[in-house]
């Protein structure tokens, strides 16, 4: 392996100066846990010393993410021959999602009824409802979904890349969204629920359990002043709100004397 | 040698183990002349900064291939893009000469952090389409392993830019280009205006640009700190202190058609150091001026407008100083969560901070009411006299029934606009005459907005010669000289 040359120099000095060589490995100030995070701390020392291995440690990082891109990629071969709709419902299938058309019963990939020659006869028939719960959809993914225009419900609870620019993105289906579910997404934050007061048309919105939401009592009194026609589920306008000394004696003392 | 006088200190047993407990003979301070002389044999090994009387690692090196005068967003983002297209890797030396490390009157801490792609130059637009991406991909750009990722904390509300009858035209005619670019914007008359957004009032609105996507507002030091942190990692150097000297040398040319011209090159900058009259010479290849709103006085520096006037020396660079005020006030009566960024047609705009009723906003002042860039103090009448008015005239909420419940100013600051006196857009690419030097600065307000694609664009300039991805050869210096304006019609 090529040796770095400035930095090989550390190996002289490390007897009496372990702090200047050592920082890289301790600057994080989590507490090792276990063999993962020993593994982690021994790539870093190598790749701090070794350019092949800082190489390799960069090109696992770009997989990763470019794992994430390749499961997200727009199926334009697929909607240019059968249409939008077969298009999103093979992305949604293929992510693992299931998918409503109209007037039919919902479609899984792994459920029993599915195989992609029955979808072929849907080519004409408007797709009604999405569940793309706990699938990898990104931004780009988006893409897909957003060419339905009949698109009523929409499920995206537990979506792990699903962020507030996502959300900037949904007032493409303004005209027939009435149903969306945010519920349990990681990065959704306020900021994102903002931009839904382009989907007048909704009816039923969850919001519950969004961990990256600072406020979510405020936030939800706030999205439901801003979509007043909506029915907003999530968190409690009181959660939050630390009890007062009179609700805590109530609580205390007996309710009636008996 | 050197290895020799290790072993023979570690001879002694005094390193590593407890001075303390050695008895008789051992001066209490006998830990920090050891320090002293560790760090003096440390620094004697080839590869460390050695000077034999004293120490200078505070001072930057004496020698770097690009220097880049001024730490801000816009200078951060030429270093990161210098370090990622330079082939091979680890090839170019880049050094980041700040003044200030706490940042305290740089432009882009003190910046409102908005970001649209409502202008009318299809380069504008370009720049700060590419900007956006970088915002929504920033942990894939800037992600440096162990470090926790970024959130740059954007606000996907959009641009709301109300036009009057006289502006109604140039809007129409500007949401055509910007369509055109790819910007997802839309045209609202006042009708579907009232629908929306019901607590604006649309007297005097004869038409309004909506961004529906790509546009809203972020925190901008996260941006900057994350650049910090990445390109810190790729092994940009920083050195605190300030430019006060290039060293050049001039070239007497003649032009094809027998006209003599002078052509300079930069050879040393001369780096000052904080509160001493110490300085460096850094001997470098390249100057990047990204020094915001003092462009204007590094460029004299290097002699660039220093000849009779109506000639190339003598064009300056037309950047300046100008000071701009932010204040942040709380209404409870007053729009709610889908505020988007609102720019009247006063040129008051004002924005949503938060989820507790408090807003930011802000006008530009004329050319007359130009207040003195000499400090950055804050002018208060000014947000009653000018500010006020048109917002609450636009937004009926912030009147706010005076006995019942008041307009609170919470607070306000005061930053400098980069501003471009000639025609309120970027200078980018190098100077015809001093060949090293190259600008990166006088957006006038939407640097930061658009510093990520200038950024690559000005590294690909220094690396390749030419514009590769957005073509910004309209924003090159010589226009100055030619008298030829690229004007942007919506600043605000």
């Amino acid at each position: 392996m090529r040796g770095k040359y400035p930095r090989c120099l550390r190996l002289v000095a490390p007897i009496w100066n372990l702090s200047a060589s050592g920082s890289r490995c301790l600057s994080s100030a989590v507490t090792p846990e276990g063999n993962q995070r020993k593994g982690g701390m021994l790539l870093q020392f190598l790749a701090d010393r070794f350019y092949d291995v800082e190489a390799l440690r960069d090109y696992l990082f770009q997989k990763q993410l470019s794992k994430v891109h390749k499961k997200n990629r727009s199926f334009v071969g697929i909607k240019k021959r059968y249409g939008p709709y077969i298009a999103g419902a093979s992305f949604v299938l293929k992510q693992g999602g299931a998918v409503k058309f109209q007037g039919q019963e919902w479609i899984r990939a792994t459920g029993h009824g599915y195989s992609r020659l029955k979808l072929l006869n849907f080519q004409a028939v408007p797709i009604e409802a999405v569940d793309a719960s706990d699938c990898a959809i990104n931004y780009e993914g988006l893409d897909n979904i957003l060419a339905l225009k009949e698109l009523q419900s929409l499920f995206l609870q537990r979506c792990p890349h699903v962020d507030d620019w996502c959300l900037s993105r949904l007032h493409q289906l303004a005209s027939s969204l009435q149903e969306l579910s945010l519920a349990g997404c990681p990065r959704i934050s306020e900021r994102g629920l903002a931009c839904l007061h382009h989907l007048q048309n909704l009816r039923r919105l969850d919001i519950s359990d969004l961990p990256a939401v600072s406020n979510p009592g405020l936030t939800q009194i706030l999205v439901e002043e801003m979509l007043p026609k909506c029915e907003v589920v999530g968190a409690e306008w009181a959660q939050g709100l630390k009890s007062g000394p009179e609700e805590q004696s109530q609580d205390t003392a007996s309710p009636l004397p008996t | 040698m050197f290895r020799g006088a290790v072993w023979l200190l570690a001879g002694r047993g005094s390193l590593g183990r407890g001075l303390s407990t050695r008895s008789g003979g051992w001066t209490p301070d006998w830990t920090e002349k050891v320090s002293e002389i560790k760090k003096k044999i440390q620094s004697a090994l080839p590869g460390g900064a050695w000077h034999p009387l004293y120490d200078t690692s505070h001072l930057p090196p004496e020698h770097s291939d690009v220097v880049i005068v001024g730490g801000g967003v816009l200078g951060l983002s030429v270093a990161y893009w210098l370090k990622r297209l330079e082939k091979p890797r680890g090839a170019i030396k880049v050094l980041v000469v700040d003044r200030d490390h706490t940042y305290s009157q740089a432009s882009t801490g003190l910046s409102v952090g908005g970001i649209r792609q409502q202008f009318s130059l299809p380069e504008n637009i370009q720049l700060s389409l590419f900007s956006v991406d970088f915002l929504r991909n920033i942990n894939e750009y800037l992600a440096v392993v162990n470090d926790p990722p970024l959130d740059v904390q954007f606000n996907p509300s959009g641009y709301l830019f109300l036009a009057s009858e006289k502006g109604a035209a140039i809007m129409e005619n500007n949401v055509k280009v910007q369509r055109q670019e790819g910007a997802k914007v839309c045209l609202m008359s006042p009708e579907q205006l009232r629908n929306k957004f019901p607590w604006i009032n649309t007297d005097g609105v004869a038409l309004a640009s909506y961004g529906l996507e790509g546009e809203g507002w972020f925190d901008p030091w996260c941006l900057l700190q994350g650049l910090r942190r990445k390109v810190q990692s790729l092994g940009v150097l920083f050195s605190q202190g300030e430019v006060t000297r290039f060293i050049t040398s001039s070239s007497h040319m003649q032009t094809t058609s027998g006209k003599g011209v002078t052509m300079k090159r930069i050879h040393e900058v001369h780096v000052k150091m904080d509160h001493s009259l110490e300085y460096q010479p850094v001997e470098c290849a390249i100057v990047i001026n990204a020094a915001g709103a003092w462009s204007g006085q590094v460029a004299e520096l290097a002699g660039i407008g220093k000849g009779p006037p109506d000639t190339l020396e003598g064009t300056k660079l037309p950047v300046e100083p100008r000071k701009r005020y932010v204040y942040l006030w709380h209404c409870p009566e007053g729009p709610g969560l889908e505020t988007p960024f609102v720019a009247d047609t006063s040129g008051a705009y004002f924005r949503r901070e938060g989820l507790g009723h408090n807003y930011l906003g802000g006008c530009s002042p004329t050319e007359e009411e130009e207040p003195d860039p000499g400090n950055l103090e804050v002018d208060h009448d000014f947000f009653q006299d000018k500010v006020w008015p048109p917002l609450a005239h636009r937004v009926p909420a912030f009147q706010c029934l005076k006995h019942l419940v008041r307009l609170q100013v919470r607070s306000a600051w005061a930053g400098y606009y980069d501003y471009n006196t000639f025609d309120q857009n970027g200078v980018v690419g190098p100077h015809p005459l001093v060949s090293n030097m190259y600008f990166a600065t006088g957006f006038s307000g939407h640097g930061l907005q658009q510093a990520p694609a200038v950024g690559r664009a000005v590294a690909e300039m220094v690396l390749e010669g030419q514009f590769r991805t957005i073509d910004l050869s309209s924003f090159l210096f010589s226009r100055f000289y030619l008298g030829e304006k690229v004007e942007e019609r919506n600043i605000i």
